[in-house]
């Protein structure tokens, strides 16, 4: 097996892929936005509760590939809690790692927010015909979360 | 170039020097591993006589055909109407009968948009098959939804081929008027029987409209033989260049019909009290041409007839023989489409499904191995749904397939469940 391979496909990825977090629905759905990939086909959708401001649960289906199952059971595991605004950030940052561009916002003095297991998709940058399958759940939870995730989850 | 000779056939397209550093990633390396191209019913590669005939007509005749007086319009006008021809014989078809169109789908949308929008009337219904690329879908929906006339789908028996007697039904229950079925699945690979078909439409008082995309490319087609009213291809997927294709369309009905975009070359005259318009072919090629793309369709025939189509069909036949087998043998792959391998029955498409691996997944790894699939719902998302799956991984060949690149892909599978099965 190659490296390239090794770290796209890596033991963390594989597990969150054949044992998805966070699927099903929360106790109460305040947020509900679904979204496809029309190029291939992969559909994800996004169920929130919130409170005052906050993601108190975030669950998921998804009709997907290991890359965008892993990426939805990751992401929601990581943004329990988050205020939008936050959830906003760490997208940016998330599509920062994979598109080796800058993180929006990496001047204000904040550091670059944590972010998790979501982390170990760093590989999916040397296959960019694979990154929209890993950005996918995130924009899907952008249109969840509304205009008010700001350009950091929504574009 | 007899007997057929795979080796040297494929020593005729550049792209198969290219080669991969294993393991992926987007580096160049001369002693990586070669390119198994096995996306052929996505597009062909272009072997050299094809890239040499469009560069020479750029580089020694390029002008605007049909226009000007001066030589070189001549020689472009000739080299149109050249590939016209060819485009003709071999389709068995006259070549007033021949309409340059971008590809398939273009000449689709002008059977809808002309033939479609003047004869659909309140309640009638255009019948397509549930094997269909959207190509041949969405045009018809949208005629349809403005004529107030309906698209109703003909089942698939066992999932495999159009159900003959669900459309004898339909033709005899509803007032059919365009029969849209598909030459060749490009996801199933199954032969459809055109010439049933189009008997049966012709019976009802329909016509017929048949998509050649993925059948042109597999054997020879004569229009007349099969009946068909209309039959569209593609000249990417003939090793020709994208960007042209054409349509037949038989003369009495292209005469009917209006045009479906309007401009210059599909003129008579024009003037601010009315214009009239030209002759079919010309009514239907309104604006410039794609002489470049005419021109390397026309070398791609010539291509496909140096080598014989006969011999093509027989070595694709043996290599579709040969990757049934080795499919058959990959523990948890099922193959969608017909698993016998006669020649008449299917064309070497096969696409399948790997127990517990995601298509993509799948492509990705064989992607590092050099291995070109395709992954997906192939435009055909309600056959994805008749079949109950979400996705699909296609191998598809060419005349350039070795027995070799199918044992490459079935490796390559081996590894793919090896990392994520």
């Amino acid at each position: 097996m190659t490296d390239d391979l090794a770290d796209l496909y890596r033991e963390l990825l594989m597990d969150h892929s054949r044992d998805p977090r966070n699927q099903g629905v929360p106790d109460r759905i305040d947020r509900r936005a679904e979204g496809d990939n029309p190029l291939c086909g992969d559909r994800v959708t996004v169920l929130l509760e919130l409170e005052d401001g906050r993601i108190v649960d975030a669950r998921f289906d998804a009709t997907a590939c290991a890359i965008c199952t892993a990426s939805a059971s990751m992401m929601t595991e990581r943004v329990r809690g988050l205020t939008i605004a936050e959830a906003a950030r760490l997208f940016g940052a998330f599509r920062a790692l994979l598109t080796g561009e800058p993180v929006p916002g990496a001047d204000d003095a904040l550091p670059d927010p944590d972010l998790g297991d979501a982390a170990a998709l760093a590989g999916v940058r040397r296959f960019p015909m694979r990154v929209k399958c890993a950005t996918l759940p995130w924009h899907v939870l952008g249109d969840a979360l509304g205009p008010q995730a700001g350009a950091g989850a929504g574009a | 170039m007899s007997p057929f000779d795979v080796h040297a056939i494929r020593r005729r397209f550049p792209i198969l020097e290219r080669r991969f550093a294993a393991g992926g990633g987007p580096a160049e390396a001369p002693e990586g591993t070669g390119l198994v191209w096995l996306d052929a019913a996505a597009t062909s590669q272009k072997p050299e006589p094809v890239l040499r005939a469009m560069d020479r007509f750029l580089r020694t005749s390029n002008a605007n055909a049909r226009r000007s007086v001066h030589r070189l319009a001549g020689e472009a006008t000739d080299a149109l109407e050249g590939a016209r021809r060819r485009v003709a014989g071999w389709l068995g078809a006259g070549e007033d009968e021949i309409v340059f169109v971008r590809g398939t789908t273009e000449a689709i949308n002008l059977v809808a948009w002309s033939y479609g929008r003047m004869t659909l009337r309140e309640g009638d219904v255009v019948l397509v098959s549930e094997m269909e690329h959207h190509a041949n879908i969405v045009p018809w929906q949208i005629i349809a939804g403005e004529r107030g006339a309906r698209v109703v789908p003909v089942p698939l028996a066992d999932g495999i081929a159009v159900d003959l007697d669900a459309l004898e039904r339909l033709l005899a229950h509803e007032r059919v008027r365009i029969v849209a079925m598909t030459h060749a699945s490009n996801v199933l690979g199954t032969i459809n029987d055109v010439a049933r078909i189009t008997q049966l439409a012709r019976a009802a008082g329909a016509i017929s409209v048949i998509d050649g995309a993925q059948a042109v490319p597999h054997g020879a087609v004569d229009v007349r033989s099969l009946g068909a009213d209309f039959y569209a291809f593609s000249s990417h997927k003939v090793y020709g260049p994208t960007g042209i294709g054409a349509l037949y369309g038989r003369r009495d009905l292209l005469h009917s019909m209006p045009p479906w975009q309007g401009g210059g070359d599909m003129i008579r005259r024009v003037s601010f009290s009315g214009t009239s318009f030209a002759d079919p072919p010309q009514r239907f090629e309104a604006g410039t041409p794609d002489i470049m793309g005419a021109v390397g369709l026309h070398a791609a025939l010539d291509f496909i007839d140096s080598i014989g189509q006969e011999a093509i069909r027989t070595h694709e036949a043996d290599i579709t023989a040969h990757a049934l087998t080795a499919l058959a043998a990959v523990p948890g792959l099922r193959l969608y489409g017909p698993d016998r391998p006669r020649s008449k029955d299917r064309i070497g498409v096969f696409s399948f499904a790997l127990d517990g691996v995601h298509p993509h997944d799948a492509a990705t790894v064989l992607d590092t191995l050099g291995i070109a699939v395709r992954a997906g719902h192939h435009c055909a998302q309600p056959l994805m749904t008749r079949l109950g799956v979400p996705a699909l991984l296609r191998a598809s060949i060419a005349m350039h397939t070795t027995r070799d690149e199918i044992d490459a892909l079935v490796a390559g599978l081996d590894r793919v469940r090896e990392l994520l099965g």
